[in-house]
């Protein structure tokens, strides 16, 4: 009885934290998969990179760089750096999971998004959050993303291209996520940082390795601006 | 519906270099305790990545990249910041920005 009790409460909880992140990814699943189809991939093409990646950001710059003709080292080089950011993100959450069976870990760092991760890692501070509610978090939002991109493929041969401002959804995502980071001065004061060296190094960089070189930079600098005030 | 090899191949290298940055700190981490300069950095890691794709992405525009403050997406920004701070909603600053864009895109050209 006692089980049964805590189980469902698991499930309700995890749906629960998730609700916000599967309904943020409908709109940005469905542009994705417009976006794709009309740089030529068929649904099922959308739908593996969805189940293999799972990274919206990166699929998004991924396809624009298939549509440009780019090869497939650049287009893989590309994804890896715009990804490296889920190091930081499983390195944090890593503070929280403890020693776990080797199953749940894999299965726990495939689900690991911004998105994720931003509700996972508030929960797990809060002290009322498990790797159970954590994984049904990450799944829910897996299978959210997976079914929006693939039915944004299938509905890009009836909506016109650039359309119903399509090409904002990425960018309207980073600012949503950005606003949800912003936790105080020194959070602010380290995206300022690293948009503003990005800017300049990407005038000066080729490709998009100015990312994870700006937000190395900005990071290591808010932590030695944090710690000279003591 | 047909899928290429080659595309495979290159979706399963997307996958594998996105998955082993995902997975190497959970498994290898668990358990052990970070020192805490290196876990006030990767706290501020996030708002970093984040700063560091929007504002390019606002000011700059594509190849060979130069500086432009009055783009459209400069202004269009600004109300989705807000809509973004009194939501807290990825949904719904997602349907604004987009909507606003699509409104301004068709009023200016």
């Amino acid at each position: 009885m006692k089980n049964k009790i805590n189980t469902s409460g698991l499930i309700s909880d995890g749906l629960l934290a998730s609700g916000p992140v599967c309904l943020g990814y409908i709109p940005i699943g469905i542009a994705f998969g417009v976006l794709a189809q009309k740089a030529g991939f068929n649904p099922f093409e959308t739908g593996l990179m969805s189940l293999l990646v799972f990274a919206g950001s990166s699929q998004f710059i991924a396809v624009s760089m298939f549509s440009a003709g780019a090869g497939a080292v650049s287009i893989i080089a590309t994804t890896f750096v715009v990804n490296l950011r889920h190091l930081l993100m499983s390195s944090s959450l890593s503070t929280f999971l403890g020693r776990l069976g080797r199953k749940k870990l894999f299965a726990f760092a495939y689900g690991i998004t911004d998105e994720s991760f931003a509700v996972n890692i508030s929960k797990f501070k809060n002290g009322d959050w498990d790797i159970n509610r954590a994984l049904i978090v990450n799944f829910s939002a897996n299978i959210m993303w997976i079914m929006s991109t693939v039915a944004g493929g299938y509905a890009g041969q009836f909506i016109p291209p650039h359309s119903f401002g399509m090409d904002y959804a990425l960018i309207a995502m980073f600012i949503c996520l950005l606003i949800f980071q912003l936790k105080g001065r020194i959070y602010m004061f380290t995206a300022l940082t690293a948009g503003i060296s990005a800017v300049l190094l990407s005038l000066w960089l080729p490709g998009n390795s100015y990312i994870i070189i700006a937000s190395v930079f900005a990071a290591g600098t808010g932590v030695f601006i944090k710690n000279i005030g003591r | 519906m047909m899928i290429g090899r080659e595309y495979c191949y290159i979706v399963l290298g997307m996958g594998l270099v996105t998955y082993l940055p995902r997975l190497l700190p959970v498994y290898f981490l668990a358990g052990r305790t970070l020192p805490g300069w290196f876990i006030e950095w990767l706290d501020l890691i996030p708002a970093a990545v984040l700063g560091a794709l929007l504002l390019p992405a606002l000011v700059t525009s594509e190849t060979p990249r130069i500086f432009t403050l009055y783009r459209l997406e400069m202004i269009v920004a600004i109300p989705t910041f807000f809509v973004a701070i009194k939501t807290k909603s990825l949904g719904g600053t997602v349907i604004t920005g987009m909507g606003l864009y699509w409104l301004l895109d068709i009023i200016f050209i």
